[in-house]
């Protein structure tokens, strides 16, 4: 224990000497993400020494391996780094699918060059990465995409279409699932990653309701990827998606909790006048703190190794349902107000932008109906699921 | 971090293996139903869970109990609610219990409930509805003691416990926490009338009409005219264990259902075959484990004195309401007509959920408070 508390009051003093004030304020919206990468446009000077200072101790990552670039912290001393960042109210250093999905994956299914080469990369947020799962053709239904890897050898030739590929216009490498084998639905499919500069790389914006643009279609025309950038068995590449889709889910459910106290939801709706209106945000509170609960459970229950592996499609349905649910709430306080798509007071439309936001929450990942197919098949084992 | 710690794995265990044996529908509830049992409950059970220690669960170790909390209380509750097994554990060993400890009364009726002998119960409505507050049954200083006067409703156990605890008004007027004060009234005190009523689950739950009915000072439990305090206790250790309970009631009915999924064919497939029940059964199963993960953390926070406790166990029992009242709807419509007899177990699911949802305030209530105290 004395260990910790020396690791308590260092980390303290840290923190305090190199977290910067501006990052010891609330983020204002989805924009004051740092994402990293070659070439991310920082906010502010404070912004980027923040991500830097961070990665080069390889706190943005506090958990992993220091030979990977990650700050080789235990379990106990991980929560206390969250909890003395939380104390100062310091902002996420680095908002990454290359932390939260595809490193996960790397450490588990890449080779010993592979997880030299791409994760200190990750870890200091010099390589923005995007993920390239869904086709036109295969959305929630992953295995029947199309997009096809011929080998040539000593390279893949990668032919195809992505969709819903998020930020793949800022991206600047993408891990993407590609068929090699047309014999089985599931075994035929490969796991590689490569540069969006590669030659045959193109890549659109798709306009959403909500005015926004993350999401894009991504082209590939004849790209060749080297051989070493595929990761696990050719063929295999299934194994690798499902578990970073666990890790995806993960990472969605607690976004149902980015916001999720029932006071922060009660302020951002200011007086309410009405009691229909009244009894459902009462009723939408049980759930939100019971959810509350789950998660914190959920969590010790993967730091435990006890959770089951659909778990993470049970929260991720539940924390997305209940997200979408916050937000219908929201524009029903907020009336008219809440309509303002560009106004001076509405900053830039934030209640009617992030209501249509998050009825992707649902789809993406995975849809609900998806999700609960896997319970249905992997918990409750009902037939024929 | 809120997993269990090995003893209280242990103490789930053990409790889960012997009601499973013990506790049963076919054993307690149909059997003290269908003979008409006046108590609704078989005092040989009240006797085993004795020898095991689970009737002084929460009887603190310095008066004989065994000084586990309302985490363990949940655990308990849990296995009950799964087999629908009647008993006083809930009224006697977790309400009571809670507003007894540390004083003159709990001394009194400990040892009898840690024998497994003592049954207690908690007279608080008035009304239809649970409104602590509301309470307006009157105690007069009258002599050397009070002079109760009043009526009360969905007093579980009443006709069977030994003593009562009553809720009444000795200052202030009716919506005010103030000016209440608990008192512990003996089943034989004169001018208490007791009407034993059977309700939906078969459970009973008695109306009382007390008439001038003397009572020493005594019998006061905790301090004149402040009884909301110990009511408040004991309120939160009954919402937290009621919500425990719902929770084993929707497990226990859905574990049913999802067998019978699992084995009924209609148009020449298993019905859990069909997409849209497996749906169903799948949102429910996640419905199910938030509920769980609620209570316990209700329980987590009212065993470490965390002020949260309050509007936890709140919505703890909202939530449970919700989820046990969806499981048991799911249940008995998957069920089809079977679900409709009264030979199948799963219309007792049912009828218990929505006792058990009305016990200590039902979902409308505790969503009012969670909406109160987090605005």
């Amino acid at each position: 224990m004395a260990d910790l508390d020396t690791f308590r009051a260092e980390t303290r003093s840290w923190l305090e000497a190199n977290c910067p004030p501006e990052m010891r304020t609330p983020m204002r919206s989805e924009d004051d993400a740092c994402w990293g990468g070659r070439h991310f446009t920082f906010q502010s000077e404070a912004q980027k020494r923040w991500m830097t200072v961070m990665g080069e101790k390889g706190w943005t990552v506090p958990d992993w391996p220091a030979a990977y670039g990650g700050g080789g912290l235990s379990p106990a001393e991980t929560k206390i780094l969250r909890e003395e960042m939380k104390a100062i109210g310091a902002r996420n250093p680095l908002s990454s699918f290359g932390i939260s999905m595809l490193g996960p994956a790397l450490l588990k299914y890449g080779t010993e060059e592979q997880k030299k080469r791409f994760l200190p990369e990750i870890a200091r947020g010099e390589i923005r990465w995007c993920q390239g799962y869904s086709e036109p053709g295969a959305g929630s239904d992953l295995a029947g995409l199309q997009t096809k890897a011929e080998d040539k050898g000593d390279h893949y030739l990668v032919n195809g279409q992505k969709v819903w590929t998020s930020y793949a216009d800022k991206a600047d490498w993408i891990f993407c699932l590609v068929r090699t084998s047309t014999e089985s639905k599931h075994g035929g499919i490969s796991f590689l990653l490569f540069d969006m500069e590669s030659e045959g790389v193109s890549t659109k914006p798709i306009l959403l309701i909500s005015g926004y643009s993350p999401f894009c279609e991504t082209f590939f025309d004849n790209v060749r990827v080297p051989k070493d950038q595929l990761v696990g068995e050719v063929n295999r590449g299934w194994d690798v998606a499902k578990y970073l889709l666990g890790h995806e889910r993960e990472m969605i459910s607690g976004m149902g909790l980015g916001s999720g106290s029932a006071k922060t939801l009660a302020q951002s709706l200011g007086e309410i006048d009405d009691a229909i209106l009244a009894a459902e945000v009462a009723l939408f509170d049980v759930d939100a703190l019971a959810f509350a609960a789950m998660s914190e459970h959920f969590i010790d229950q993967l730091k435990a190794g006890e959770a089951h592996p659909a778990m993470p499609s049970m929260m991720k349905y539940a924390g997305t349902e209940l997200n979408k649910k916050r937000h219908e709430l929201i524009m029903a306080a907020g009336g008219s107000d809440a309509l303002e798509w560009e106004s001076e007071r509405s900053r830039g439309g934030k209640a009617p932008r992030e209501w249509l936001r998050t009825k992707a929450n649902s789809i993406e990942g995975g849809t609900s109906e998806v999700q609960l197919g896997i319970v249905a098949k992997h918990i409750l084992q009902l037939p024929g699921a | 971090m809120t997993l269990l710690t090995d003893d209280q794995r242990q103490l789930a265990d053990m409790t889960r293996s012997f009601l499973a044996e013990e506790g049963t529908i076919k054993k307690q509830l149909r059997h003290w139903r269908d003979t008409g049992c006046k108590d609704g409950f078989g005092h040989g059970l009240w006797k085993q869970m004795a020898e095991l220690g689970l009737t002084g669960l929460a009887i603190p170790e310095e008066e004989g109990g065994l000084g586990l909390g309302a985490t363990e209380a949940t655990l308990v509750m849990e296995e009950i609610g799964r087999n629908l097994t009647p008993s006083p554990f809930l009224t006697t060993a977790l309400v009571a219990v809670e507003a007894l400890k540390g004083t003159e009364q709990g001394k009194r009726w400990f040892p009898g409930i840690i024998a497994g002998e003592t049954v207690a119960a908690i007279a608080v409505d008035e009304g239809p509805h649970h409104r602590p507050r509301a309470i307006a049954l009157e105690a007069k200083r009258s002599g050397n003691g009070f002079s109760l006067s009043g009526t009360k409703q969905f007093v579980v156990h009443g006709a069977s416990a030994d003593v009562i605890l009553v809720a009444a008004r000795t200052a202030g007027s009716a919506g005010e926490a103030e000016g209440l004060t608990l008192f512990a009234v003996p089943r034989d005190a004169a001018g208490l009338e007791i009407e034993n009523v059977t309700l939906a689950d078969a459970s009973k739950a008695a109306r009382l009409t007390l008439s001038n009915v003397a009572i020493d000072a005594d019998a006061v439990v905790g301090e004149v005219d402040h009884g909301f305090e110990p009511l408040r206790r004991a309120m939160r250790a009954g919402r937290t264990g009621a919500a425990a309970e719902l929770v084993g009631v929707a497990a226990g009915a859905s574990a049913m259902t999802l067998d019978y999924l699992k084995q009924r064919k209609q148009f020449g497939k298993l019905i859990g075959e069909f997409q849209v029940l497996q749906h169903r059964a799948a949102h429910l199963f996640g419905e199910i484990e938030i509920a769980r993960a609620a209570t316990l953390k209700a329980a987590e926070l009212l065993d470490k004195g965390d002020e949260r406790a309050g509007v936890m166990s709140h919505v703890a029992k909202a939530k449970a309401g919700r989820v046990s009242a969806l499981a048991v709807q799911e249940g008995v419509q998957m069920h089809g007509g079977i679900g409709m007899t009264d030979e199948h177990d799963i219309g007792l699911y049912m009828k218990r959920e929505k006792v058990l949802d009305a016990l200590f305030g039902d979902v409308n209530y505790h969503a009012r408070m969670v909406g109160m105290l987090t605005a």
